[in-house]
Parts: C-alpha cells; sequence; structure tokens
C-alpha cells in the first residue's frame, strides 16, 4: 500500500462522495456552533422547510458575544442578547445540546470541545470560527467554515470540500526555559508569512511538538490557521489518550478500547509525501512579540522591528502603514516600550495552564499602575480550577482580577474593546487592524510575555 | 438558489491595498445581525466613514469617479476570519467580482458560495488594471465565466482564470451546494450505517 499521512487517513475515511473535477462530499462527525454565525444558516434551514439532519453531532455554547461580568444579569447590549436569545431558540427547537452562560460547562467553544472529550482523534470537526483549528490538536481534522457550510452541515452533517495539499512543519529539539507553544506558533508564522500555508493542512511533527503537553499543542494548532492554512493537527500519542480519559463525552470501558487501538493507528506513514515541508530548530525560538499588524510580523522580545529596507513597492507601503498604525518606526526596539492593557484569554491561551504560567510570574509582584488587565478564563471550568488552585488570591494581591469566561477582547464583540491608539499585550491570535477595538494597537505574545508586560508596565523579557 | 451568474461588462472599483483581512472588511462589531441582508451598509467600515461617522472623501468608494460591480484588490485579499459576513457585504455592497492576484482560501470559498466571482489575474494583469483605472475611471472590464476570461477593454488584454468546474457549473446555473447535498442523503445515511 502506497504510505500516507495522517491528514489523508483521516480525510479518506470521511468521504462520502466525490464529483468528478470538484470537491469532496465530506462527512463531519461534530459541528460546533455560536450565536454569531449559526443564526443566518438557521434560518437558511427553515426557510428551505428542512430538519436538522443529524442534532446530536452538534453543540452549541455562546461566546463570541457575552459579557465577562456579571453574567447572571440579562445582557445589556441589545443585539448581543438577541443573538444568544436566538441561538437559545433555534437549540431548544432543533434539540441541539447548548451549554448556555450559566450552564457549569459554559465556555469557549474551542475549549469547552476539548475539555469535554467531545474532540477526539481521527474525528472531521468543523465550525463557524477560524479557530476550529485548536481541534487538530487531538489528531482530528478540524477547521473553520462559513455560514453557507454551517447550513451545509445542518442539512445533510457534510459539507463540499477540496481536498487541500499537505504540509509538514517540524521542530526539533527542545525548547528552551520560558519559551511556550505561542512562542513556536508566532515564530513559524514570521518566518513563512501569513500567506505561507494557504491551500495546505499542516501536521505539526518533531520532538518538540512531541514533547508538548496537550494544552500547549492546541495553541499551536489554534494559530495554525493565521499562516493561512486550513488546519493544524498533531499525531495523537500518550499525551493526548491520557489528557481524554475520563472526560464526560471520552468513551468509557470497552468502547474507550476499541477506540484506543483505532487512534493508535493514526500516524503518518514513514515515507508519506508532502506536498511542502519545513524543519525549524527549537533553540532557535525565543519568546516573540509582535509589531505590526498581522500575526507574521513578530520578532523575538530581545529584536528590533525589521528596517524594511529591502522591500519595495506595494511591500513597502504596506509595511509603513501598518508600522504607522501601530505607533512604531522601522528599525526600533520594542523591549521597553510602554503598554496600557493586557489581556490574558481566548481559545489561544485560555487554558488553565496559561494561568498558572501567569500566576507564576506574577506571584509576589504587583501589577504596575497604569496598566489595565483582563483576565479572561476560557470556560468555567479553567475559572473553577483557577479558583480551586488559589490562582485568585495570586492574581488579586498582585492588583489583577478575574473576570467570567468568553471571547471578550479577542475579537471585541461585547464591551471588552481597547479604547483607540492604545497597546495592548494579548494572548489572544490576531492583530489586525481594529480587531480589539477600533483603533487598537494589539502586541501577541505567549501569557507569560502578557504576565511580564502586565507586572513591568513595559513590553518586557520574561527571561530577565 | 442563488443569482445565475453570466457575463459582465463593467467599470471597476481599485483598492489597491494588500493584504486587505476580513476584519477590515467588515468589523466584529457590526456581525450581530441575524439576517443576511444590510450588511453593504458597513463595507469597509472603518476606512470609509471617520470617527464622527461622516464619509471619510479619502476612500475610494466616496469617490463619485469610480462606481462598477467589479472590486479590484491589492495581493492577499480576504485574509483572516472566516465571517461569511465579509462576502455577503461585498455582495450586498453591489459587487458580483473581486479581482486579486491572491484570496485567502475561506475567503474564496464563501464568496463562491455567495454568487460572488472571485478571480485571481497575475500581478502584472492586476497592475494594469490599476493603471487602466487610474487614468480612465470608466474604463470597462468584461468577465465571461463561460469563457473563463475577463478582458481589459482598454488595452485589448485578456486573461484566463481558473476556477472549479463544480463551482462553474454552480454559478452558471444559480445551483447552491444544498440542493446537490441533499439529493445525496441516501449515501449520507448509508454512509453512516457502514461506519458502526
Ligand atoms: S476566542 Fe477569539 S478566536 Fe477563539 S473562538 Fe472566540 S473569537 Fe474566535
Amino acid at each position: 500500500m502506497e504510505p500516507t499521512t495522517l491528514f489523508d487517513k483521516i480525510w479518506d475515511a470521511h468521504v462520502v462522495n466525490k464529483i468528478e473535477g470538484g470537491p469532496s462530499v465530506l462527512y463531519i462527525d461534530r459541528h460546533f456552533i455560536h450565536e454569531v454565525t449559526s443564526p443566518v444558516a438557521f434560518s437558511g434551514l427553515e426557510g428551505r422547510g428542512l430538519p436538522l439532519f443529524r442534532p446530536q453531532n452538534t453543540v452549541a455554547t455562546p461566546d463570541h458575544n457575552v459579557p465577562t461580568i456579571e453574567q447572571h444579569l440579562p445582557i445589556r447590549e441589545e443585539l448581543s442578547r438577541k443573538q444568544v436569545e436566538t441561538l437559545t431558540a433555534n437549540c431548544e427547537r432543533h434539540k441541539i445540546p447548548m451549554y448556555g452562560l450559566s450552564h457549569k460547562w459554559h465556555g469557549i467553544v474551542h475549549i469547552i470541545g476539548p475539555e469535554l472529550g467531545i474532540t477526539q482523534p481521527g474525528m472531521t470537526i468543523v465550525c463557524g470560527d477560524s479557530h476550529t483549528s485548536t481541534h487538530g490538536a487531538f489528531g482530528a481534522i478540524a477547521f473553520g467554515i462559513g455560514t453557507s457550510e454551517v447550513e451545509m452541515v445542518f442539512a445533510s452533517q457534510c459539507i463540499l470540500q477540496p481536498k487541500p495539499k499537505k504540509m509538514r512543519i517540524n521542530v526539533e529539539g527542545k525548547l528552551a526555559q520560558n519559551v511556550t507553544s505561542k512562542d513556536i506558533a508566532l515564530y513559524v508564522i514570521s518566518k513563512i508569512s501569513t500567506s505561507g500555508g494557504t491551500g495546505h493542512f499542516v501536521e505539526f511533527a518533531g520532538s518538540a511538538i512531541r514533547d508538548l503537553s496537550m494544552e500547549a499543542r492546541m495553541t499551536l494548532c489554534n494559530m495554525s490557521i493565521e499562516c493561512g492554512a486550513r488546519g493544524g493537527m498533531i499525531a495523537p500519542d500518550e499525551t493526548t489518550f491520557a489528557y481524554l480519559k475520563g472526560r464526560e463525552e471520552a468513551p468509557k470501558g470497552a468502547a474507550w478500547d476499541k477506540k484506543l487501538a483505532e487512534w493508535k493507528k493514526l500516524k503518518t506513514d514513514d515515507d508519506a509525501v508532502f506536498d511542502t515541508e519545513y524543519t525549524f530548530d527549537a533553540v532557535d525560538i525565543t519568546p516573540m512579540i509582535t509589531y505590526g499588524t498581522n500575526p507574521g510580523m513578530g520578532v523575538g522580545v530581545e529584536g528590533s522591528i525589521p528596517t524594511g529596507d529591502e522591500l519595495a513597492g506595494s511591500d513597502k507601503a504596506t509595511f509603513l502603514k501598518s508600522l504607522e498604525y501601530m505607533g512604531f518606526h522601522p528599525g526600533e526596539k520594542l523591549k521597553g516600550k510602554k503598554i496600557d492593557y493586557v489581556f490574558i484569554g481566548s481559545c489561544t491561551n485560555g487554558r488553565i495552564e496559561d494561568f498558572r504560567l501567569f500566576a507564576d510570574y506574577i506571584k509576589g509582584k504587583k501589577k504596575a499602575s497604569w496598566v489595565t488587565a483582563w483576565i479572561v478564563p476560557g470556560s468555567k471550568q479553567v475559572e473553577q480550577q483557577i479558583r480551586e488552585e488559589g490562582l485568585v488570591e495570586i492574581m488579586e494581591s498582585a492588583g489583577f482580577a478575574l473576570r467570567q469566561p468568553g471571547c471578550s477582547a479577542c475579537l471585541a464583540m461585547n464591551d471588552d474593546k481597547i479604547p483607540e491608539g492604545k497597546y495592548a499585550v494579548s494572548t489572544s491570535n490576531r492583530n489586525f487592524e481594529g480587531r480589539q477595538g477600533p483603533g487598537a494597537r494589539t502586541l501577541l505574545a505567549s501569557p507569560l510575555m502578557a504576565a511580564a508586560a502586565a507586572v513591568n508596565g513595559v513590553i518586557s523579557d520574561p527571561r530577565d | 438558489m442563488i443569482e445565475k451568474f453570466i457575463k459582465i461588462v463593467s467599470s471597476a472599483v481599485p483598492l489597491p491595498i494588500e493584504n486587505v483581512d476580513t476584519d477590515q472588511i467588515i468589523p466584529a462589531r457590526f456581525l450581530k445581525a441575524v439576517e443576511r441582508k444590510g450588511f453593504g451598509d458597513n463595507l469597509f467600515r472603518d476606512w470609509r466613514y471617520r470617527k464622527d461617522g461622516t464619509p471619510n472623501p479619502d476612500f475610494v468608494l466616496n469617490n463619485p469617479k469610480y462606481s462598477g460591480t467589479i472590486l479590484v484588490a491589492g495581493k492577499n485579499f480576504g485574509s483572516g476570519s472566516s465571517r461569511e459576513h465579509a462576502a455577503w457585504s461585498v455582495y450586498d455592497y453591489g459587487f458580483r467580482v473581486v479581482v486579486s492576484s491572491f484570496f485567502a482560501d475561506i475567503f474564496k470559498g464563501n464568496v463562491l458560495n455567495n454568487g460572488l466571482l472571485p478571480i485571481q489575474v497575475t500581478e502584472e494583469f492586476l497592475f494594469e488594471m490599476f493603471d487602466t483605472i487610474e487614468k480612465d475611471p470608466t474604463a470597462a472590464f468584461e468577465v465571461d465565466l463561460e469563457k473563463q476570461a475577463i478582458r481589459n477593454i482598454n488595452k485589448s488584454t485578456e486573461l484566463q482564470f481558473d476556477i472549479n468546474p463544480y463551482k462553474k457549473e454552480c454559478l452558471l446555473k444559480g445551483y447552491d451546494d444544498i440542493d446537490y447535498l441533499l439529493s445525496l442523503k441516501n449515501e449520507i445515511t448509508a454512509f453512516e450505517n457502514s461506519r458502526v
């Protein structure tokens, strides 16, 4: 048999039909939905007079729009409230399990899927949110879809997809202390650019990747789409199985043993060929921070903003426009620059390990007086764990307050908006113009970098 | 059902900026509607309007010189989030064709699902289009989906473009993917049964 990749194995096992010269009909095992990209799909479905084909394969949570304080009160902002109410009504009508704001398992869609064991190796998973790639950390094919595609999955549990090309990104060796998987992500994107992965699905491999915890793998796969890829994945291994075992929706007893045997076969064959392959050395990666308006514009914290001298024409104009938005100059050092806001959270870095890292750093220190910090857990379970582990006390004595779960300042659809012109060190995934509020200036980094910035009030190296 | 797309002859609106991401096309704070309509009003919102809500006269959509159903944009158009609202807003504004030298994947898929044709052209052809429009904002371009060709009428230059044959068929006939998937219900159920 011809050697195949992990991606091929899962993809091929889900093809119901292939259109000659066209896309494949791909069966979807899990469909996550939230309040922003689902309402139009529901009304489309109902407009056609169709039922939801497989409601039991669908899971809903409101996350994008929700406030991160006083969640027990009705949502004040009218349009947000309407979207959440619409989701609730749609889920009731179509019998879709929903983890609403008051549910003990509420949280950001890409946090709760893995946390509840809904996300499993070998699955196909979609959601109307591009960071669905997070679930690829379990050795699943997971990717973001548009609302028309949400409607397709509602109607048929399938979508039409052309098979992407395959890319492997190897990271070999040992990561230095205080270097996280967020730094790997920002490093890789800075090397291959925000369009380097376009048309591809990425498999992350190599010893540095195998050494990552499950949560760190999720951070990396989450960011895979920022290099333009459809998604990223990591072959499941003992770390994956240990994480999954015993979770609410994970298989139990004999069913677990059977699944485990299947999951163990999910890996790329030795001689399988990728369309594109990159290899990086873990020792070259240092704590990263972005200085521009796309996630590829990142450097090591000790580095400087590029001069842009080698750029010409429209590339140069785009580069300068980006720096102008950020209020930075070519060639400047980033370390020591004053910042105004810090955001810890999102489906990129809103898990317990992220808050542990943060708490560990700030322990016994104090938040800089001029910094506003939003500490937003990714889910209720993460919030509870933060409390149980005593991290809240550490945060509070350092001058930080814990908020309630949601997407928050990651896309600033709720009230958590960074004011115009202010600098925010953010653990989220996108630093586009206006992403965190009109005129907001975002610097993407790891929770550790964010902790150091919050304490010192300036961009700092957590290793100092 | 989507609107049938066959042939368009129109002037074009130039947006010679690269890496225009979906947050620029439609900022997240405008994603709150529960219907598909009305997004055109907020297309390129933060470029199009000043902070006080008045139109920014420097932005191309506010310049009466330019009009037409073809949007011509710089490289890597539509990167960023998967929000289909970006495609709806471009369509709702009145565009039927977007030309660029490179498109982000999800955006390309989304626009095709909404009856909007993304045409990927060479850098050279793109620059020539920008140049033509700059010299004559009324210059017309012809897009023929059947022939898969885009023509710069002033310059008499033409370029063949690629489109997936299935998507082409859908656009020409005004079919959408759900009509097709629904015809496969039996196969899908058989597939499910074969896996347990
Ligand atoms: S945290 Fe950000 S990226 Fe993640 S689901 Fe929410 S909006 Fe999307």
